[in-house]
C-alpha cells in the first residue's frame, strides 16, 4: 500500500470521524443531563441548515452566514426546550421521548410548508468546494477544516466542562439531578446549557453536512441523527468522550469497509454497519466507555 | 458557622417549623400529618425505624417532596412547594442518605458544587480552610475522584459538601449507615463539634439512642406519625420505646 493512500485513508476517517463525533456530542450531552434521547436533534441540524441558505441569499459576508447558522441553531435547542420540553419535566420519560418525535414532526411540516418540500441550493464561498493537496494526494480543503474546527470545539467542550463551575455542575447533574439540585444547582440553568450547547453543535454540523450535499431539504436532519445514534450506541450513551470515540469508531469501520469489501458488495455496507451496532446492542449495550450514571430501576 | 449563641433554648428563635404535613408516593400517603419545629442552634434529631418517614420528612423539608398539604416556614419564608435549588439558596443544606457524593468528580469539584449557588471566593477559601481542618483527610485527597475514597470518606465529604454552602440549616439523613463503628463514632463527634459551634443541625437515625444522647430534643416517628417529641431524656418514661421498635403498640397490649 503506498503511503498516499494511508494518508488519504487516515484523512478520510479523521474528517468523517470528526463530523460524526459532532452529531453524537450534540445527542449525548442531552442525554447526559435529561436521560431523553431527542429525537428533534436532526431537525436542529435542518433548521439551522435552511438558515444558512436564507442567510447565504442575503449576500451577507460567509462569515455571518455562519455565525448566524450556528447561533440560529443554538437558539433553536434552546426555544424547543422552554417551549416543548420544559412542561412536560417531571412527567415520565416517555412523555419526554414522544414530545421529541412531535417537534420533530412538527419541524419537517413546518420546512415542508412554509420553504419547499423540494431540496434548495445553497450558495456556500468557494474554499467550501475548493480542494487542496497534501502530502501527494488532493482532498477537499473542508475535510481538513472539519478536523481542525471539532479538534477546537472540543478543547473548549473539554474546557467548559472540566474547569467553568457551570461545567461540573452539569457533570455533577448528569451523575444525579436530583443530588446536584439539592446542592443548590440549578434545574433549569443546566438544562437549557445542554440544550443550547446541542443546538450550537447542530449548527457546525450542519455547516459541514450542507458542504457534503449542497442543498437543504425538509428531511436533511435524518441521515445525521441516525449516524450520531449509531456512535452514540457503539461509544456509550452515558459519556461525552464515548460520543466522540463512537462517531471516529463508525467512521473508521465505515471507511474500512469502502476500501475492503469488494465493489459488489459495496452497496451493503450500511447493511453491515448496522449487524455490527446489532452485535453491540446485544453483547455491550452499554457501549465501549461506560458513564457513571445508573440506570434507575423502576417499578 | 455563626458565633456560639449562648441564650437559653427557650428565647431562641424558631428557624424551621413544619405544620401537620401530608407527604405521599402516587396514592400511598408516607406522612400523616407531621408537625415539627427547630429553633436556631439546635440539635434535634427524628429516629424511627425503617419506613416510618424519617426521609420523607427531609426531602420535604429540602423541597425534593412536595407535600399534598401542610405548611413548611424557614426563617419566617413560607418555603412549602419550593423548589431544592431555592430551598438550598435561603440556607438548607440536605446531606442525603446514602452519601450521594459525584464518583466521577473529585473532591475539589464535589466541595465546589456545594458552594454553586453561593460562591465567593474570599469566602470559599475560607470555608475550605475550615473544611480540611474539620476533615484532614479531604486535603490529602483534594484532586482524586470522589468514588475513590472509602465509605467514611465519602460521608465526611458528603458533609462538608454540605457545609460549603454556609447553611443556616444542616440536615443530615442517616449519616453513620454503613460505616465501621470507628468511623460512626468519628461522625458523632463531629456532629457535636459542629453543633458546638452553633450550627443548628436535624439529625435523623436509626440509632436512636445514640442520636438522642447528643441532641436537645427528639422527634419519634412511627408509621409517618410523630409519636413522641421533646427531650431525650423524656423518651423512655413518655412511651415504649421498644414496642414501637419492636412491632407497635397494638400487639404489646
Amino acid at each position: 500500500m503506498s503511503l498516499s493512500i494511508v494518508i488519504e485513508f487516515i484523512i478520510n476517517v479523521l474528517s468523517m470521524g470528526s463530523l460524526y463525533a459532532l452529531i453524537a456530542l450534540g445527542l449525548v450531552i442531552v442525554y447526559g443531563i435529561c436521560k431523553l434521547i431527542n429525537f428533534a436533534y436532526g431537525e436542529y441540524i435542518t433548521a439551522a441548515a435552511y438558515l444558512l441558505v436564507f442567510c447565504a441569499g442575503l449576500s451577507l459576508p460567509w462569515w455571518v452566514a455562519f455565525v448566524l447558522a450556528i447561533l440560529g441553531g443554538a437558539l433553536i435547542g434552546f426555544l424547543s426546550e422552554l417551549i416543548a420540553y420544559r412542561p412536560f419535566r417531571g412527567r415520565s420519560l416517555d412523555a419526554l421521548l414522544v414530545t421529541s418525535f412531535g417537534i420533530s414532526i412538527i419541524l419537517q411540516r413546518v420546512f415542508q410548508v412554509f420553504i419547499s418540500p423540494r431540496p434548495k441550493a445553497v450558495n456556500l464561498p468557494a474554499f467550501m468546494s475548493a480542494t487542496i493537496s497534501l502530502f501527494g494526494i488532493t482532498t477537499p480543503l473542508r475535510n481538513i477544516i472539519v478536523i481542525i474546527t471539532t479538534a477546537v470545539l472540543l478543547l473548549v467542550l473539554l474546557y467548559i466542562m472540566q474547569k467553568t463551575p457551570l461545567g461540573i455542575a452539569m457533570r455533577a447533574a448528569a451523575e444525579n439531578f436530583t443530588t446536584a439540585r439539592l446542592m443548590g444547582v440549578n434545574a433549569n440553568l443546566v438544562i437549557s446549557t445542554a440544550f443550547i450547547i446541542s443546538g450550537f453543535l447542530a449548527g457546525f454540523v450542519c455547516l459541514f453536512w450542507v458542504a457534503r450535499t449542497g442543498s437543504v431539504e425538509p428531511t436533511l436532519g435524518a441521515s445525521p441523527l441516525l449516524i450520531g445514534f449509531i456512535a452514540v450506541v457503539v461509544g456509550g450513551m452515558n459519556s461525552l468522550p464515548g460520543a466522540v470515540v463512537g462517531g471516529y469508531l463508525y467512521a473508521l469501520v465505515a471507511n474500512v469497509l469502502s476500501l475492503a469489501l469488494p465493489t459488489s458488495l459495496l452497496s451493503y455496507r450500511d447493511a453491515i454497519m448496522f449487524v455490527i451496532v446489532i452485535c453491540f446492542l446485544v453483547l455491550k449495550p452499554e457501549g465501549l466507555i461506560r458513564g457513571n450514571y445508573q440506570e434507575e430501576r423502576v417499578g | 458557622m455563626s458565633e456560639l449563641k449562648t441564650t437559653s433554648q427557650e428565647e431562641r428563635e424558631v428557624i424551621l417549623s413544619a405544620s401537620d404535613l401530608h407527604v405521599g408516593y402516587g396514592s400511598v400517603l408516607a406522612l400523616h400529618g407531621v408537625s415539627l419545629e427547630i429553633k436556631k442552634g439546635e440539635l434535634v434529631s427524628i429516629c424511627g425505624i425503617n419506613g416510618s418517614g424519617k426521609t420523607t420528612i427531609m426531602r420535604t423539608l429540602a423541597g425534593v417532596l412536595k407535600p399534598k398539604s401542610g405548611k413548611i416556614t424557614f426563617k419566617g419564608t413560607d418555603i412549602t412547594g419550593k423548589k431544592p435549588e431555592q430551598v438550598h439558596k435561603l440556607g438548607v443544606a440536605l446531606v442525603p442518605q446514602g452519601r450521594e457524593i459525584f464518583p466521577s468528580l473529585t473532591v475539589a469539584e464535589n466541595l465546589r458544587i456545594g458552594a454553586f449557588g453561593c460562591y465567593k471566593p474570599a469566602q470559599y477559601q475560607k470555608d475550605l480552610e475550615t473544611m480540611f481542618e474539620l476533615f484532614p483527610i479531604l486535603k490529602e485527597r483534594y484532586n482524586q475522584g470522589g468514588g475513590l475514597l472509602s465509605g467514611g470518606e465519602q460521608q465526611m465529604l458528603a458533609i462538608a459538601r454540605g457545609l460549603m454552602s454556609n447553611p443556616d440549616l444542616l440536615m443530615l439523613d442517616e449519616p453513620s449507615l454503613g460505616l465501621s463503628p470507628n468511623r460512626v463514632d468519628q461522625i458523632f463527634e463531629l456532629i457535636e463539634e459542629l453543633k458546638s459551634r452553633g450550627m443548628t443541625i436535624l439529625l435523623v437515625e436509626q440509632n436512636a439512642e445514640r442520636a438522642a444522647s447528643i441532641s436537645d430534643r427528639v422527634y419519634l416517628l412511627s408509621n409517618g406519625r410523630v409519636e413522641f417529641s421533646g427531650k431525650a431524656e423524656d423518651m423512655a418514661s413518655a412511651i415504649d420505646v421498644a414496642s414501637l421498635y419492636m412491632g407497635g403498640k397494638e400487639e404489646v397490649k
